[in-house]
């Protein structure tokens, strides 16, 4: 009696949704190519080489949004060291790259570069395989997933919650740039991994390399986002905010939360994994400054600015910030991190529920008071707008 | 696994039956996990002591629910009687003492989710319901069912699942707020709800804490008929300090003390005793 996997990801989009998915589909694996490659230089439609790196790159950001909105948004843990994982993913795809460089690295050695330097003979074991594509990938997402799996199920077990839980996280991406930025651990020190030559045989820079890379961080994300659809559609994402709004509750009617929390963080590590992996190729370089706590305290911006608890919130929140940041940092460097700390402060007060939130809010103001709660897309939004009713005002006194 | 000679008085004489098959000598079989009611007791208090801090919340409480009873908890502030919820339910573990459900599952064992899948329901004494989601979802997370994350993730309702949660949505007189965030719902409609989330996980033993607290007197009347009906099919503990409830529900009152029982009896016994008047009226 189980409904075809089909139906019910039709089922949990609805027309609308799949219109905005095949939109975004035909822009970015279509019109953007097509200005890119197509039209000359100076045409005001061209799509720049730079345009589609720096799109590229927050493509693979607003999917780590969208995995963090998933745990925080849903499930109402705040992890600030998600960028451990996404740093996890990238150094596994990045041994691959590194792999691919063969003979053409300075030393003109088979080993990379920072091996020769160290005086490494060989491939230390944890390299063996690296240099096939698919075994690169596999890693990608399943090193983040069992370190968070193994993280979360000890963390989870101990009933470890809220600040508590965001302070070990920090302490486990902390831990692990100190750990990458060791040269004996063998993943090039502070240097990290770059000048990449190839992937699969092709030219890192050629710009068809690009576009695909560029067309698979569409698609990864849009995956990202029907998956998290269909998951909080489902009786799991019910649990889940259930979990988030009174877990005690959750316990008590028979649901184990460690398992459902575990699940969740799981799958939200692997995701950042595979966003780690198609970044590192983009941006050409990946080094243990990806694990600072300051990065991942960013991505907790970009959820938070864009609205928590929506799946389209996080897509805007990573964008929104990083467009202003690649701004700032041309324009005023020293600014960007006042400009972020006093981003995070306004939309706390005065955008809880980010800008998400706050167009709802303002489109329930335009329409009709009786009309509003046709509109509400969930009930979420509904109770965001509606006032609390007086809690039991007709009631008699309670107990003594 | 001894024969009790009572056995055959206390028990419904068909279902039991079956247990005797091939160990007329030795007793019943004993099926692990699950409820075995077999001297008609559903719950067992022995010795029960809780601290915290060197502040004995239960000191050595002891008793007994039989199967079908609708029991009345009173007592000061204090006196233990959401403590003593904590214990059965598995949120508080007991420095010493046995508490078990049926004959068998001990539940000093047993993470909460096990103790609700083993059948024993809980009404917590502010209402914790599910706020953003609505009043249907919310009956249907409580609904007995499998609760794993596999299960969760491709589960659906079908026609009986359906039946159940617009049953108890009759029950609860909130048919017609099914599709509305439970946050909206009124105090007492609130409490309402929780109880219905009781109710459709169908356990055996409900524990209700200041289950019409915040209820109107029309809502409180209702209260007390819903929980007589429920009496017999299930076992229910109620904590009130409404004494019109508690005599509208009728049955044996247990009065709790600083951490154990004082005395018990139906009500008019109880509140003739000299040592509940003490406790209640001061010294």
């Amino acid at each position: 009696m189980r409904t075809p996997v089909t139906v019910k990801l039709f089922a949990g989009l609805g027309p609308k949704g799949w219109f905005a998915v095949a939109l975004a589909a035909l822009v970015g694996w279509v019109l953007v190519p097509m200005a890119h490659l197509l039209l000359p230089e100076g045409h005001p439609l061209h799509v720049s080489t730079y345009a589609i790196t720096l799109i590229g790159k927050i493509l693979c950001y607003a999917v780590v949004a969208v995995a963090m909105d998933l745990i925080w948004g849903f499930g109402g843990i705040l992890s600030l060291g998600h960028g451990v994982f996404f740093a996890l993913g990238g150094y596994s795809f990045g041994m691959y790259l590194m792999r691919q460089i063969g003979r053409e690295g300075s030393y003109q050695s088979d080993l990379p570069d920072f091996m020769v330097f160290l005086d490494w003979k060989e491939l230390p074991w944890y390299w063996s395989g690296s240099d096939h594509f698919l075994w690169a990938l596999f890693l990608a997402v399943a090193v983040p997933g069992l370190i968070a799996w193994i993280f979360g199920y000890f963390a989870f077990r101990s009933r470890i919650k809220g600040v508590y839980f965001s302070i070990i996280t920090q302490a486990l991406t902390y831990a692990a740039m100190l750990f990458f930025f060791r040269n004996e651990t063998g993943f090039g020190g502070n240097n990290g991994f770059t000048d990449f030559k190839r992937i699969l045989g092709y030219s890192i820079t050629a710009p068809e390399t690009r576009l695909v890379l560029f067309g698979l961080s569409v698609a990864l994300l849009l995956g990202a986002l029907i998956l998290g659809r269909v998951l909080i559609a489902s009786k799991f994402g019910k649990v889940l905010t259930a979990i988030r709004d009174s877990e005690s509750r959750v316990m008590f009617i028979g649901y184990n939360p460690l398992h459902y929390k575990l699940f969740i963080w799981t799958l939200s590590a692997m995701l950042c994994g595979l966003a780690g992996a198609l970044y590192v190729p983009q941006v050409g370089i990946i080094n243990p400054s990806e694990m600072s706590v300051a990065n991942s305290i960013e991505i907790a911006i970009w959820v938070a600015v864009g609205g928590r608890g929506t799946l389209i919130g996080p897509v805007l929140g990573a964008g929104i910030v990083n467009l202003s940041k690649s701004w700032f940092t041309t324009s005023f460097p020293e600014y960007w991190l006042f400009f972020l700390g006093l981003l995070f402060i306004l939309v706390t007060l005065y955008l809880p529920q980010g800008v998400v939130g706050a167009w709802a809010k303002l489109r329930s103001r335009k329409a009709v008071a009786p009309a509003a709660p046709a509109l509400a897309p969930s009930v979420k939004a509904v109770a965001a707008t509606e006032p609390e009713l007086p809690a039991g005002s007709a009631a008699k006194g309670a107990s003594a | 696994m001894r024969v009790e000679s009572n056995i055959s008085r206390n028990a419904p004489a068909d279902g039991q039956q079956e247990h005797w098959d091939g160990e007329a000598s030795t007793g019943h079989v004993l099926k692990p996990g699950e409820l075995d009611l077999s001297h008609n007791v559903i719950l067992y208090l022995d010795d029960i002591t809780v601290s915290f801090d060197g502040f004995r919340a239960l000191n050595k409480l002891s008793l007994q629910i039989d199967a079908g009873e609708l029991r009345c908890f009173i007592g000061p502030n204090g006196a233990g009687k959401t403590t003593m919820m904590d214990v059965i339910t598995g949120k508080t573990r007991p420095d010493s003492g046995k508490a078990f459900f049926g004959q068998t599952i001990d539940l000093t064992r047993m993470t909460e989710p096990q103790i609700a899948h083993a059948g024993i329901g809980r009404k917590f004494q502010k209402p914790t319901i599910f706020e953003n989601h609505s009043v249907f979802e919310n009956l249907e997370l409580a609904l007995k069912t499998d609760k794993r994350v596999k299960k969760s993730l491709f589960a659906r309702l079908f026609g009986d699942d359906l039946d159940k949660i617009a049953d108890t949505l009759r029950q609860i007189r909130l048919t017609d707020q099914a599709d509305r965030p439970a946050g909206l719902l009124s105090h007492g409609q609130k409490q309402w709800l929780e109880i219905g989330m009781l109710l459709v996980q169908d356990p055996k033993l409900l524990l209700l804490d200041e289950p019409v607290a915040g209820m109107t007197d029309d809502e409180t009347e209702r209260t007390a008929e819903l929980f007589v009906s429920l009496k017999g099919k299930h076992s229910l503990m109620v904590v009130e300090h409404d004494m019109a409830f508690v005599e509208a529900l009728g049955g044996k009152v247990t009065v709790l003390h600083e951490g154990s029982v004082l005395a018990e009896g139906d009500l008019a016994t109880v509140q003739a005793d000299q040592r509940v008047i003490e406790v209640y009226l001061g010294r």
